[in-house]
Formats: structure tokens, sequence, C-alpha cells
């Protein structure tokens, strides 16, 4: 009979996601309300010096898989040895960071185990025996109520929608013995972005800029995000001219954020731009035109240049912050 | 080279979403539909790795009502040789999973080197029949790539992860979906539209398929209510003499008020 709770963490450069710690707290949440365990693991390489740092979320058990193989991420062989653990240890519900990585793994799994899938929840609550997870649709235009059928279960959490709480839980560490084959797939090479950079979806706060950038010299909306520790995004215009990555977009058809701030700058307000911020929890807008439509959406709006008023909110910030410190 | 797009057709991103009356579907009528944005990459790439390779199949597979037919045919108008839409009323219960094993069974009947759908379609937007019809037909599977190159049976693709970009390469045939960054997609030219009409379109049921509707309509996942997210209202604006008094009011509301910096 199916009971525990697996969740799966993932780390990059040394270090757990942040959404991973989220995806345990949520996790511990739903065990302690089933009454089960809860299980942690995690797939790498050079991962047990890491890997005891879970145990600060209230894990009951940590596996961990470790191959060389298992470096990079792959489809193929992350979904191989994540599916062997799910079948040995059968639980109930499988839970993971809504990442790329996350949804990646967890859309291959959901086939392989033939487990029905949620991605990108923002709620989760048991009901009557069966996992019910808040998941937005249309891009966020809705919100669904969805209900799993089949045990096990997988859902994907949204980064940022869910509260970490530190819980003291079992250390140990179960070293799952990890057999592969050579993939077909094969990871050339990774090309990262300059270190440091703030995750946009992890970010605590999303300084954007749209149309009114007027070109590709963003940089009095680095110099806030730096100021306040965020990350940097980008309207689909801004993204469409050329001016930033796709990687930056906030959008329907980009990145769905969901910060504590949020603070659009030069963006008008397209139906399809708030989808990709409405979760945030305070936005602010800066804009020239005062009928922009995103000072509808907006707790806080500015009217006036965002050259002129970025570089001086940047500075009262620094300001307050020196004052402070 | 055959290739095969997985397309889906969704309302436009434009749409006000409407709840229907059984407060767990949307209401459709005043729908435009179009075909999902990332679907439409998948086509476009597909349209472009044929005119690389100076020849193969680019073959439309949906699963979708009669209206469907439409988003098929503005592919084949962008270039696409075929279309097969599975259109049956048992499958309008289908979660994700029911979907991709309906494709999967129609791709098994084709002949192919590569399947190409999009990341997610941007009504359900649950990240899982691509990777799903690449599990159930055994093939490599890369999501979120940005670019590919095809030599000597191998696809090499750039895929978009956290904080940069991993370069995959797999045998021939694999899938994969696709990222915003791709391409343009293009746009349907009139001789394209009237070149569309008669291009082979075929309708099939699950029965066709040799699949049985009650087993391929029996959901693991079902939608059970939806509702509006809570709307957000227009909040303070903050005046100022000069820009500089607002910018400071601005930074001390924040600081003050909403305690958020």
């Amino acid at each position: 009979m199916p009971q525990d709770i697996l969740a799966i963490a993932e780390y990059g450069n040394g270090v757990f996601r942040k959404v991973s710690y989220e995806v345990l707290s949520e996790g511990r949440r739903l065990a302690d309300t089933l009454g089960v365990k809860l299980l942690a693991v995690v797939l790498g390489n050079d991962i047990q010096q890491i890997a005891p740092k879970l145990a600060e979320y209230g894990v009951d058990r940590i596996i961990a898989a470790e191959h060389p193989l298992l470096k990079d991420y792959l489809s193929e062989t992350y979904t191989q040895v994540a599916a062997e653990i799910i079948r040995k240890e059968a639980p109930a519900l499988i839970l993971t960071g809504a990442t790329t990585q996350g949804k990646d793994l967890a859309a291959c799994l959901s086939a392989r185990l033939y487990a029905p899938l949620a991605s990108e929840c923002i709620a989760v609550r048991i009901e009557n025996g069966k996992t019910v997870a808040t998941r937005p649709m249309y891009g966020g235009k809705i919100l669904a109520d969805v209900r799993l059928d089949a045990a096990p279960g997988i859902l994907t959490l949204r980064p940022n929608a869910f509260a970490t709480r530190k819980t003291a839980g079992a250390g140990q560490i179960e070293v799952y013995p990890v057999s592969l084959e050579p993939p077909r797939t094969s990871c050339a090479h990774m090309q990262m972005d300059t270190s440091g950079k703030v995750e946009l979806t992890e970010a605590d706060v999303v300084v954007s800029g749209g149309r009114g950038m007027g070109g590709k010299d963003f940089s009095v909306i680095e110099a806030l995000a730096s100021v306040l520790g965020g990350a940097v995004g980008a309207s689909r215009s801004a993204v469409d001219e050329g001016w930033r990555p796709v990687s930056d977009q906030v959008g329907q058809t980009g990145k769905v954020v969901s910060p504590n701030l949020y603070i659009a700058c030069g963006i008008s307000g397209a139906v399809q731009h708030f989808a990709g911020m409405q979760t945030s929890n305070v936005i602010v807008a800066v804009n020239k035109d005062p009928d922009a439509p995103i000072f509808s959406k907006a707790d806080y709006g500015v009217v006036g240049d965002l050259f002129e008023i970025v570089p001086r909110l940047t500075e009262e910030i620094r300001r307050l912050r020196g004052d402070s410190q | 080279m055959n290739i095969i797009v997985l397309l889906k057709q969704v309302p436009s991103t434009e749409t006000m979403i409407q709840i229907a009356g059984d407060g767990r579907s949307v209401k459709t009528d005043d729908v435009s539909w179009i075909i999902s944005p990332y679907d439409e990459f998948a086509v476009e790439e597909a349209l472009r790795i044929k005119e690389k390779q100076k020849g193969g199949i680019v073959t439309i597979v949906s699963v979708g009502g009669a209206k469907a037919a439409e988003a098929i045919r503005t592919a084949l108008a962008m270039g696409a040789d075929k279309g097969i839409l599975v259109n049956d009323p048992a499958t309008a219960g289908c979660d994700g999973l029911g979907i991709a094993r309906i494709l999967s069974t129609v791709v098994q009947s084709l002949p192919f080197d590569l399947i190409i759908a999009g990341q997610r379609a941007v009504d359900d937007e649950n990240f899982l029949v691509g990777a799903a019809v690449a599990e159930f037909l055994k093939i490599p599977f890369m999501s979120l790539v940005i670019q590919e190159e095809i030599a000597d049976g191998k696809i090499t693709c750039h895929r978009t992860i956290e904080g940069g970009t991993a370069v995959v390469s797999s045998p021939l045939p694999a899938l994969f979906t696709t990222q915003r960054g791709l391409n343009e997609p293009r746009y349907t030219s009139l001789p394209g539209v009237m070149k569309a009409k008669k291009k082979p379109l075929d309708i099939k049921t699950l029965t066709d398929l040799g699949l049985d509707p009650a087993i391929a309509a029996t959901p693991l996942m079902q939608v059970i209510s939806l509702k509006f997210p809570e709307k957000r209202k227009a909040g303070k604006i903050i005046d100022g003499a000069t820009l500089a008094d607002k910018a400071a009011m601005l930074a001390k509301v924040l600081h003050e008020e909403a305690k958020v910096i």
C-alpha cells in the first residue's frame, strides 16, 4: 500500500535550490497530515557532502543516488534512476520543484510510471484521501483544482509559492546503488551565465523592463535589482526587440514569477505580461503614460520617466539601507 | 527526413477566459483559436529542417474537435505536407497521459525520424505531453530547445536551463520540445492557404486507431473546479512635486508601509 511522500531535491553549484527546501517543507506538512514518512531523494555526483542539509527540513530518510553519469541532468539517466527508487519505495505522492529540471523529470516519470502529474502547483491539500492541487491554467488567468486519482501522484511545486519551515529530521544518508548503461543522450557542455546571478523564478525581488527601456541599455534596472538583491526580468516586447535574452521574459509565454516585490519599468501591462507576475506580493509600476493598464493592477504607481525615477529610487534605497545598517 | 509535429489548438492568449456553468470547464463560444505558440515554433522548425535537408515530409498530428482542423490547415498553409486529426468525443475527458497515448499511437503508424512538440500548451500548461510521447515511443527526449543542428543521424540541441544553456546530443529518431527564441514563425501566404486546401488531412476516431474509447478516456487526473485568481486592484499613485520627490516617497512607502525593502 503506497503511503509515504517522496520529495526530489535539486541542486546547482554545490547548493540546493531554494525551491527544494520549499518542497521539503510542504512535503513535511503533508506527511504530518497523513501520518506518513517524508523521504528526500537527491540524484547527482559528489552529493554526500551536501545531502545532510536536507535533514534540516524534517526529512525522515535521505536517499542519495550518486553516479558520474548523473553529474549533469539528462532526462534519460535521471528518469531511469528516479523511477527505480520510486518503484522500490512505492510512495503515494512525489513532489519536486517546478524548475526546468523538475518539470522535465516529473513529466518523464509521469509517463514511465503511468502516474498522474500536476505541474506548477501553488497549493496542495488532501481531500477524502486524495491529493487535490491548485494550479494555474491559461497563463494564470484561471486557477484549477485538480484531483489525482491514482498513486503515485506527481506534483511540481512552483518556486516562491510555499513557505520554508525548518524542522529537525534524521540526517542518515542511504546511498542508493546506481547502475546505469551508457545513455543514448549525452551532455556535451553547459554554458552558464555569469555566476552570482539570481534565478528569476526564485528571486525575492524582480525588476523588469519593457518597451519603455527604448534599447539594450538596462543598466538602471540592473542597478536597482542589484541593490535589492533581485533579478532582472523583461516584457515580451523587450525580448522581441532583442534587448534581453528569452530567459529573462516574464509572462504567459515566458516565465511566471511570484516574488515578494515586482517592479515593472516601462511596461504597459498587457494581459499576457500580467499572467506572468500577478501573484507577486507587491507590484510597483513606473511608466510615463498615466493611462498604462499596468497602473490598474499595481499596488504602487509612479507616473514619470523611468530613467529619471529608477536611478533616484536606487539611490534612496541605498541610503535607507545605509541608515539601517 | 520524416518530421512529425504535435500540435494543439488553444484559445488565443488575448482571450478573456470565462468559466462555464459546470464550474470546471471554460466557455468556448466566443473564443478565438490559435495554434499554441510553442507548437507554432515546432511547425516552423520542422519546415526549416525540411528546407535545409532539401527534402522530407512534415506531418502535423493533433487531437481535438472538428475546429482543430483549422489549426492544422494553418500549419499546412505555412508549408507542412499533411495532417492527421484525432477527432473523437471520448478524448474530451482525457488527461495529458491519455492524449500522449493517442498521439504516440498515431505516430507509431507513421515513418518518422524526428518529432517536435511545444514545451507546453498555453491552456492547461502541464508540460507533459511531449515528454510522455517520447517515453511511450522509447525515444530520446530533449526539452526547451532554442537551437538545433542535425548531422550524421544525430541531433544536437541547445536547451535552456536555469542560468544558462545545456548542449545535448542524441541519435535520431528523437523528440524535442520548443522554447521561445528557437525561431520566428512565418506568416501564411495566400498561395500557401490555397495550396493547404488540397493537402491531405485525415480525420480519425479512437476506434480507427485500434484504441478502446473507454480506456483512452479514463483520466487519472481531473479538473474538479475552476476559479479566478484574486483580482488585483489599482493601488496608490505616488505623487510629488518633482521626480526626485516621487522616488523618495516610493522608497519610503515600500520600506515603511509595504515593508518589502
